[in-house]
Formats: structure tokens, C-alpha cells, sequence
């Protein structure tokens, strides 16, 4: 792995100043209608940043034009102070849980062990030693006894964790996962909250579609808000106003920190 | 098989690699639900065939060179899966939109030019026709075993680049994400259907040829889980289907292959459907009814 990334890859030092990710000048539309206008941001060099915005704001699809998942308009792209083609071997992702056609004939194993194509190569067969690094990641997320299971016969919540130990498996330096909390149960909730913090002691950097603004503050320690545009990025506790909530969901912001009453 | 000739037996295990290769294409044809875009693409075959044996008359090559009209037939189908993806990108209709207005223009351009090419004088367009339903009679043995080696060899490709097809198939924005040429690996696996589509043109037809590539897939998803074994199993169903629908076909001389074969790949199709052990609707049936007495007998806590 570590070869891997000294030949193919750039990693500055966390303290030469370049962020994980730096979007400049983003905008996205679909047909007609903007998404996204003029993103400008960089990424904290490591920790993890929750992306928060209403419904409807661009979240998803801010994750997904950064990736090139959808086509933009404008704007720039790079990862740790490349161009992100370059760069793809240092990124992990997890997709929404919709995206996929659960029914499709393949294990849990199978799954993760996708996250490992990249490191084996066009053609060639997948190894012991990968579906053993596969295994491991999906012993991570506690999943290993759920192995060979065909994907479909899972629950939501385990399905969820199958889609993150597959980013596991791919052993990235920067991480994508769109809403991996969302309609999962209170066990895999906590058991990717602890994933999400294990990756934040190892210096991985995970920027994270999140929806619940009440569990934002006890886990991520950035944030990025959107709605159709940048509404505010930095530090929880910076970012995280009254203020820019009202901004960025109107006036039915009041007490969206607080929860219902 | 002593008593068939060297001819058909080629002819039939021509038949066989065609159905293994296109049980396991077909596979990731079922599996994208791109079932449709294949037999739009067999039926714009037609024009292509046609328009190659008229530039085979015109540069005075012989009227019925097999490689001529099975390149033309290439290019044509070829032509109608980029125009479905073009209609698809660019304009706001729905693939199945495309699909349809795509394969009937093809196939009515195909029969136009069809009819104006029997009506020529100096031309000799008897064997066309049999790529519409496929005519094995008239196949050579060297044909033969040429349509049969470029089976074997796309069976190969699959196999070796299954690892590819399957992460495509089952998640293609992970794949592009994690930096996979989702673009390139999609144009190898159409290239693909295309050679098992123009390879089985002669021997199934182009109006059948889809059957040969869904139903093998269809019938071997209700006996497995698991992606390499219904490739497995598709590739066995479809090679099966193809040698006795070639056999049956050489021993009572007007059945025609093609449909003989599909024939056969939709018997084994519905035996699978009722008595696949746990896809099937018998053994779904009967899990439910275990199930049922249990839950009545109070063995079963929820």
C-alpha cells in the first residue's frame, strides 16, 4: 500500500498548509436549472466534515460533481494539491444505499472485496490476500459473520455497513460517503460513528453527507453548508450558528440544534 | 454420433460455443437490464447485411462473402447502440423511447433494402433471408468453425475480465469514483454482445438471437446467488440449447435452428422457474408453507 502511494501518488506533510481537498469555483446544473453556484472550499488537511444543508440544497450532488460523478459547469477540483484524475487511488467512497440493485447476485464478501480492484489491476484474479484484507474490513464494521450472505437477504443497516467496509477495504486517505447514517438502525449508527472516528485518528480526512444537525456537533468537527451554493464552512462551533442556519434553511431554522420540543 | 456428417457435426458445436458465450454475456445484459438495447441491436443488423452484400456486387466480390456481410452487420448494429446512447445523453427521453424508435427504423430500413436488393436482376440474394431466422443448412464447415473459435474467444473475454464486468454491472458510480473507465469497460462488454450477436446470426437469426442471450441468464439467476456460478450455469444452459437445437434441427430437415434453440433454452427456463430450489416458485411455495405451519404450531418466535 505504502508503495503504492509514494509511486503513484502526493501526499504533502499535514503541515505544509494544502488540504485534503481544495473545490474552486464549483457550479452544477441539471438541465436547466442550477444546483450548485461558484463553490469555493478547502478541506481541513484531516478530521471529519459533515456537509449539511435542507433538502433539495446540493449535498448529494456536491459529493458527486467532486468526484466526477456528474458533470460541472465550472470549477476546479484537486486533492491534496493535485488534480483529483491523478488522484483517485488516495479516494474511498461510499454511494448512497438507493444507488444499487440490492437483488444482484453477489456476497457481502464479494462486495468489499470490490474495493480492492483497484489495488489488484485490470484482469487479474482476486487473491487470498485481498479477500483476507476484505474479510478484515468487514470484521471492522462487524459484519464477518454476515460474509457470505447474498447482499439482498440484509438488513438496511447491515447493507450500510457492507457499503463502508468496502470504502475500508479500498484503504483511502480521503473518504466520500453519502448519508451512510441514513434510516440505519441505533447498533450500526454507533458502529459507523466509531469507524467514522477510528479513520479520524488515523489521519484520513471523511467528508460526510449528513442530514441529523443534532449529532453534528458530538462527531464531525467541521462543517460545510450548503444550499445552492456555500452558505458557511469552518469549524463546528465557527459554522454551526443560529445564524447561518437560518441562511441556509430559513426561518424554520429556530431550534433545529435544539430538536423538537 | 456416427450417424451425423462432419459438416453438421461442426455446424453443432458451432451452435454449442455460440450458446455458452452468449449465455454468458447475457448475463451482464439481464443483470444492467440492457436485455432491450441487445435485441435492438440484432435487429439493426439487417441494413448492415444488405448494404454489404450490395458493396460486395459492386467491387464484384463474390455476392455471399460471410465475413463482408457479418462486418456489415457489425457496423450497422454498432451504429443503432451508439444512436440509442446518443438519443439517451442528449435529449430527455427514456432508453426504452430510444430503444424502440431506434430498432424499428433499423430493422424497416433493413427490410426496404431487402426488397429493392431481390428485385435487382444480376443478383443473387437468396441467402440473405436466412440471417432474419437463421439457416444452418447452408453454413460451410469452414464458417462454421470460424463463428465458433470468435465464440469461444468472446466466452474467454468475459471470464477473463469478469472481475471488471461485475463492478460495473453492480455499481458503476463506485467504479467511476474509485477511478475504473466505467466508458471503456461498458464499450468492451457491448463490443461484446455485438461479436456473440453477428456470430450467431447465421445459426439463430437476428429476430431470435436476443432469446439465446436473455434466456440463458434468466434461467441459471433462479438456481444461484452467487455471480460466477450463474455465469456458469447460463453459459451451460445456453451451450446445451444450442447443440440439440442444432442436432434436432440437422436430423428433421425443415425445423429451423434458431428457433428450435430457443425452444429449448425456454423449456429449461421453466423447468428452473418451478423447481430451482431457492429462487423457484416450488420451493418458494413450499419454504412458506413450512413457515406458515410453524408459526401456527407456535415454534416460531418473531
Amino acid at each position: 500500500m505504502l508503495q503504492r502511494l509514494l509511486s503513484d501518488n502526493f501526499i504533502p506533510t499535514a503541515d505544509a498548509g494544502v488540504g485534503a481537498l481544495a473545490v474552486s469555483g464549483l457550479s452544477v446544473a441539471y438541465h436547466q436549472r442550477l444546483v450548485l453556484r461558484d463553490v469555493t472550499w478547502t478541506a481541513p488537511a484531516r478530521g471529519l466534515v459533515a456537509v449539511v444543508g435542507p433538502n433539495g440544497a446540493g449535498k448529494s450532488t456536491f459529493l458527486k460533481a467532486v468526484l466526477g460523478l456528474v458533470p460541472a459547469l465550472t470549477g476546479t477540483i484537486e486533492v491534496y494539491g493535485r488534480p483529483l484524475k491523478r488522484q483517485r487511488a488516495l479516494i474511498g467512497y461510499v454511494p448512497q444505499r438507493e444507488s444499487v440493485d440490492w437483488d444482484f447476485p453477489v456476497s457481502a464478501l464479494d462486495v468489499v472485496t470490490m474495493g480492492r480492484y483497484g489495488l489488484i489491476g485490470w484482469g487479474r484474479r482476486i487473491t487470498g490476500k485481498h479477500r483476507a484484507a476484505a474479510m478484515q474490513a468487514l470484521d471492522r464494521v462487524g459484519m464477518a459473520d454476515f460474509a457470505h450472505r447474498q447482499i439482498g437477504q440484509l438488513s438496511g443497516g447491515q447493507q450500510q455497513r457492507v457499503f463502508l467496509a468496502r470504502a475500508l477495504a479500498q484503504e483511502a486517505r480521503l473518504y466520500f460517503m453519502d448519508e451512510p447514517l441514513a434510516g440505519v438502525d441505533a447498533a450500526t449508527e454507533q458502529t459507523i460513528l466509531a469507524v467514522l472516528r477510528e479513520l479520524d485518528a488515523e489521519g484520513r480526512t471523511v467528508i460526510c453527507v449528513h442530514h441529523d444537525l443534532q449529532t453534528v456537533a458530538e462527531t464531525f468537527d467541521h462543517v460545510l453548508m450548503l444550499n445552492g451554493g456555500l452558505i458557511a464552512a469552518g469549524p463546528v462551533r465557527e459554522a454551526l450558528t443560529e445564524e447561518n442556519l437560518r441562511r441556509a434553511y430559513g426561518q424554520r431554522a429556530s431550534g433545529l440544534l435544539l430538536g423538537p420540543r | 454420433m456416427a450417424m451425423v456428417g462432419h459438416n453438421t457435426l461442426v455446424v453443432l458445436l458451432g451452435a454449442t460455443a455460440l450458446g455458452l458465450a452468449a449465455g454468458m454475456v447475457g448475463c451482464f445484459m439481464v443483470l444492467r437490464r440492457r436485455a432491450l438495447v441487445s435485441d435492438a441491436l440484432s435487429h439493426a443488423t439487417l441494413p448492415g447485411i444488405v448494404a454489404a452484400f450490395l458493396t460486395g456486387m459492386a467491387l464484384g466480390v463474390e455476392g455471399r462473402s460471410l465475413p463482408l456481410l457479418l462486418t456489415g452487420a457489425a457496423i450497422s448494429g454498432a451504429i443503432a447502440v451508439a444512436t440509442i446512447q446518443a438519443i439517451k445523453r442528449w435529449t430527455r427521453l427514456t432508453e426504452d423511447a430510444a430503444i424502440g424508435a431506434v430498432l424499428s427504423v433499423f430493422f424497416g430500413a433493413g427490410v426496404v433494402l431487402l426488397s429493392v436488393v431481390q428485385e435487382l436482376p444480376a443478383a443473387n440474394a437468396a441467402g440473405l433471408k436466412g440471417f432474419i431466422f437463421g439457416q444452418t443448412a447452408a453454413m460451410r464447415t469452414g464458417e462454421a468453425m470460424g463463428l465458433g473459435a470468435l465464440a469461444l474467444l468472446a466466452a474467454a473475454m468475459v471470464w477473463l475480465f469478469f472481475k471488471e464486468f461485475r463492478l460495473l454491472a453492480f455499481d458503476e458510480g463506485f467504479a467511476r469514483a474509485a477511478g475504473w473507465p466505467t466508458g471503456r469497460i461498458d464499450l468492451a462488454l457491448m463490443a461484446l454482445v455485438t461479436l456473440v450477436t453477428v456470430v450467431g446470426l447465421q445459426t439463430v437469426g437476428l429476430v431470435l438471437i436476443i432469446a439465446l442471450l436473455i434466456t440463458p441468464a434468466a434461467t441459471a439467476r433462479f438456481w444461484t446467488d452467487d455471480l460466477a456460478r450463474m455465469l456458469i450455469i447460463a453459459g451451460g444452459v445456453g451451450a446445451v440449447s444450442g447443440g440439440v437445437g442444432a442436432l434436432l434441427s440437422s436430423r428433421f430437415a425443415d425445423l429451423p435452428a434458431g428457433a428450435i434453440i430457443v425452444l429449448v433454452a425456454t423449456t429449461l427456463f421453466f423447468i428452473s422457474l418451478i423447481v430451482a430450489p431457492s429462487r423457484g416458485l416450488l420451493g418458494r411455495s413450499l419454504r412458506r408453507a413450512r413457515l406458515r405451519r410453524a408459526l401456527l404450531a407456535g415454534e416460531l418466535a418473531p
